[in-house]
C-alpha cells in the first residue's frame, strides 16, 4: 500500500489492515473506493469510457446488500442519486462526455440544496459527442461552473489506478463533511488502464458520516437560516424523527408555522445561503486541498499538471533535473476550489511555468490568474488530438533541454 | 378525451372508521400556512390545487399513515409549494425528475410512502421519460398528476395535454398539436393501477388516491383541475365555478362509459379507476436478489451463460 498516497489525500493511514493485491482497472478500482468508502447506491446510464463502472456497481451492489439502479437517462441518473441520498445512503453516479452535460442541473442541485453525493466524469475528449474510447482533460472548467448559478465546488483528479481508490473513497468522504456534490475527473486513461493495487480491509478504512440532527453538536433547526449557524448544517434525512425538506432539517409539527424559514424565500436568505455554500467549503480550504510536489523548493522551471498528464511531466522534471536545470512539478489532484496559495509558493522561484494538459488551457487560465502579479513566463502544451503529451514537448520549452535535445537530433 | 380498453376496477378496498373531522386532519397533516405570520396559499382564489390537497390530506387519514413515513416529491409549478403544506417530508428538486427520485426513495427506504406531486407538463412534458420507466419498472409509488392543461405557473403556455384548437399564450391561434392521455399512458407504460378524477368529483378523488396508495406497485392518478385564471378565461371558462360546471357536465363514470356506445363518449371525460395486469414490483425484486446473491444462491452470469427469455 503506498502510504504516500494516503498522506497527500490526508487520509489517516494508521489501522489499515491491507487484505489482497490486485490487478485492477481503473474503473473498477474507482468502483471499490467507492464501496470501501460505504456507497450503497448507484444510478447511471451506461457510457464509454465508464461503462465498466456501471457493470461493476450491478454486481457489487447486490453483493453488499445496496441497490444498483440503471436509469433511462443521465437526468434521471442524478436524480435518482439525489433520491437516495435523501435517505441517508450514500450514493454515487458515474458518466462522461455528453452525460456529464446532461447531470448538470442535477449537480447544481447537489451543490445548492446540499445533498451528498458522488459524481465521477470518466473524461473522453470531448466536445459534443466527442471521441469516446479516447481519453480528454476538457471538462475541468464545466467540473467548476457547469451547472448555472453560484457555488463552490470540490474536483479532483486522480492519476493512477491505486490514487483512483482512494481518491474515490475520500470524495465519497468530502461529500458527507461537507453535504455538496463531489465531482472526479479521472481521464478515459485512467479509467480503463490496469495497474497493481492493494485492496484494504474495508472495514479499516476511514469513513465519514453527514451531520445528522441527533449528532452531537447538531445545530438547532431555527438557526439554520438566521444567520448564526456554522456553515455545514446536520442533514435531515426523510422517514425519521424529523421533518425534512429537501435535507433541511424542519421543526416537528408541534409547530404548524414551523419557525423556520424556507431555503431561499427573500433576498436575505439567498444572500447568506449562496455566501454559505461559497465558505463552508472555502474557509476549510485545507480539509479540501490535495498535491503533490516534487522538487518544488527551488524550482525555476516549474510544471503544474494534473490527472495522466502529470506522470508524463514527473518524467521530464526527473530528466531535467539530470541535464541540470533546477525543474520542480506541482500535481494538483485539487482542481477546485483551485490551490492558489500553494500555486503561488510553488512558482516563487520560477522563471518559467509550463502547464501541460490535454485542452486548450483551462488549467493555464487559473494558473495565469493567481499568478498574475508573477514576472514568470506562463506557458501551455496543449493537446487536443486525444494523444498523450510527451515528455520532450515539455523539455522543448526548456532553453537548456531544448539545446540538449537538439544536439541529440544531430 | 379517450381511454384504452381495459377494464374498469371496482372501487377500492377503504377502511370504514368515521371520518375525523377536518380540523383534526389538518392540525396532522397540514402545515396550514398563518396569514399573521406573512405567510398565506400560493394558489390563485379558486384554484383546484385546494380542493386536490385536501382530498390527499383526507387519503393520508383514512389511511391512518403517519407524516413521518410520507414523502412527498415535488416539480416545478403551481402545485410546487404543495408538498410544504404537509407535515410529511418533501423532496422538491428538478422540473420532472420526481418519478425518478421517488423511485430512489422507494428503493432505499421500502417501509416509506411515496407520492409524486406533478403537473401534466412535469410528468409527461419534461419528466415523461421518468414516468414512464417508472412505470415499466413498477415501482411502488403514487404518481399525482394535477392536469389543468396549461403551463400555469409560467403564465399559461401550452402543454401536453392542451387540448387541440383551444387558446394558450404560445397557441393564440388555437392548438395544433394532439394531447396525451394521462391514464392509456401510464396503463400502457405497465402502471398497475390509474384513476382519472376532477375537482368537482373531490369525494370521489380522495378514493382514487386512497386506493392509489394502497396499491401495491406504480400507480397515477390524474387529477383533472381547474385553471380558470390562465386557461379558463381565454377558453370561455372564466370563474372557477364555470370549470367545476363543466367539469360536472362532461364527465362520466368508466362504469357507465362502458356501457355507452364509442361515439357517446366522444369528448367527455372519463372518471373512474383502471388496474392493469398484475406485474412484479421492482423493490421488491431486487430485495430478492440482494437476498439470493448474498445467500451464495446465485452468482454473477459469465459471458454466455444467460438462456433465451420466456416470451409473455
Amino acid at each position: 500500500m503506498d502510504l504516500n498516497i494516503l498522506e497527500r489525500l490526508k487520509l489517516p493511514s494508521e489501522g489499515i489492515r491491507v487484505a489482497d493485491r490486485r490487478l485492477l482497472q481503473g474503473n473498477e478500482s474507482i468502483c471499490e473506493g467507492a464501496i470501501a468508502a460505504g456507497v450503497r447506491f448507484y444510478a447511471g446510464y451506461p457510457i464509454t469510457p465508464c461503462t465498466e463502472i456501471a457493470e461493476q456497481m450491478s454486481i457489487r451492489q447486490a453483493a453488499v446488500g445496496g441497490v444498483y439502479l440503471q436509469m433511462e437517462d443521465e437526468v434521471g441518473s442524478i436524480h435518482a442519486v439525489m433520491g437516495a441520498s435523501l435517505t441517508g445512503t450514500k450514493s454515487m453516479t458515474a458518466t462522461a462526455g455528453p452525460g456529464i452535460s446532461l447531470m448538470q442541473d442535477g449537480i447544481g442541485w447537489a451543490q445548492t440544496d446540499e445533498i451528498p453525493a458522488l459524481i465521477v466524469n470518466v473524461q473522453r475528449a470531448g466536445p459534443g459527442l466527442g471521441n469516446a474510447t479516447r481519453s480528454g482533460q476538457m471538462d475541468i472548467m464545466q467540473a467548476r461552473w457547469g451547472p448555472n448559478g453560484d457555488r463552490e465546488a470540490i474536483v479532483l483528479s486522480p492519476s493512477t489506478v491505486e490514487e483512483s481508490f482512494w481518491l474515490t473513497l475520500k470524495a465519497v468522504n468530502l461529500s458527507e463533511r461537507f453535504q455538496t456534490g463531489v465531482i472526479t475527473v479521472p481521464e478515459g486513461l485512467v479509467g480503463l488502464m490496469r495497474e497493481v493495487v492493494d485492496i484494504p480491509d474495508y472495514d479499516t478504512v476511514p469513513i465519514e458520516t453527514r451531520l445528522m440532527p441527533d449528532d452531537e453538536g447538531a445545530a438547532d433547526p431555527s438557526r439554520i437560516y438566521d444567520g448564526t449557524m456554522t456553515e455545514i448544517r446536520p442533514f435531515a434525512a426523510v422517514g425519521t424523527e424529523h421533518r425534512s425538506i429537501n435535507g433541511n432539517w424542519m421543526r416537528p409539527e408541534t409547530d404548524a408555522t414551523h419557525g423556520v424559514r424556507m431555503p431561499l424565500t427573500g433576498l436575505s436568505a439567498q444572500d447568506y445561503n449562496i455566501r454559505r455554500l461559497h465558505h463552508k467549503i472555502t474557509k476549510r480550504r485545507d480539509e479540501v486541498t490535495f498535491v503533490e510536489e516534487v522538487y518544488t523548493d527551488d524550482a525555476e522551471v516549474l510544471l503544474i499538471a494534473f490527472g495522466t498528464q502529470a506522470r508524463t511531466a514527473r518524467f521530464a522534471v526527473d530528466q531535467l533535473r539530470e541535464k541540470g536545470v533546477k525543474a520542480g512539478l506541482l500535481r494538483l489532484i485539487t482542481l477546485f476550489p483551485f490551490p492558489e496559495e500553494i500555486v503561488q509558493r510553488a512558482a516563487a522561484n520560477a522563471n518559467l511555468v509550463i502547464v501541460p494538459e490535454m485542452n486548450m488551457g483551462q488549467i493555464r487560465g487559473e494558473v495565469t490568474r493567481v499568478l498574475r502579479q508573477h514576472p514568470a513566463e506562463i506557458v501551455g502544451v496543449n493537446h487536443v488530438d486525444s494523444t498523450y503529451i510527451e515528455p520532450d514537448e515539455i523539455m522543448e520549452l526548456v532553453p537548456v533541454a531544448a539545446r540538449h535535445l537538439e544536439g541529440a537530433a544531430v | 378525451m379517450t381511454t384504452i380498453e381495459a377494464s374498469p376496477a371496482a372501487a377500492p378496498a377503504r377502511k370504514r372508521s368515521a371520518p375525523k373531522p377536518m380540523e383534526e386532519t389538518i392540525e396532522f397533516y397540514g402545515n396550514v400556512p398563518n396569514e399573521n405570520e406573512g405567510k398565506h396559499f400560493r394558489y390563485c382564489p379558486g384554484c383546484g390545487l385546494g380542493i386536490a390537497q385536501s382530498a390527499i390530506m383526507r387519503a393520508f387519514e383514512r389511511l391512518e399513515l403517519d407524516p413521518k413515513e410520507i414523502v412527498t416529491v415535488g416539480g416545478s409549478g403551481c402545485y410546487a409549494v404543495m408538498g410544504s403544506y404537509y407535515q410529511a417530508s418533501q423532496a422538491h428538486m428538478g422540473h420532472g425528475r420526481a418519478a425518478a427520485m421517488g423511485t430512489a426513495i422507494k428503493l432505499c427506504r421500502p417501509d416509506l410512502t411515496v407520492v409524486t406531486l406533478q403537473g401534466d407538463g412535469d410528468a409527461l412534458a419534461i419528466g415523461a421519460q421518468h414516468f414512464v420507466h417508472a412505470a415499466r419498472r413498477n415501482i411502488d409509488i403514487t404518481v399525482i398528476v394535477f392536469n389543468n392543461f396549461v403551463y400555469g405557473e409560467t403564465g399559461g403556455q401550452h402543454g401536453p395535454t392542451t387540448p387541440r384548437e383551444t387558446i394558450t399564450q404560445t397557441s393564440p391561434y388555437g392548438m395544433v398539436e394532439n394531447d396525451f392521455d394521462v391514464v392509456d399512458i401510464a396503463l400502457g407504460s405497465g402502471a398497475g393501477y390509474a384513476a382519472r378524477t376532477t375537482v368537482y368529483h373531490a369525494q370521489h378523488m380522495v378514493r382514487a388516491i386512497e386506493g392509489a396508495i394502497q396499491h401495491k406497485g406504480f400507480s397515477v392518478v390524474e387529477i383533472l383541475q381547474n385553471c380558470h385564471e390562465l386557461w379558463g378565461k381565454r377558453n370561455g371558462m372564466p370563474t372557477a365555478p364555470d370549470m367545476l360546471k363543466w367539469y360536472k357536465d362532461n364527465s362520466i363514470t368508466a362504469a357507465r362509459a362502458a356501457k355507452l356506445e364509442p361515439e357517446d363518449i366522444l369528448g367527455k371525460f372519463i372518471i373512474g379507476t383502471w388496474t392493469g395486469p398484475e406485474r412484479p414490483e421492482l423493490g421488491e425484486e431486487w430485495r430478492k436478489l440482494v437476498d439470493r446473491v448474498q445467500g451464495g444462491e446465485v452468482e454473477a452470469a459469465k459471458r454466455g451463460s444467460g438462456k433465451p427469455p420466456a416470451l409473455a
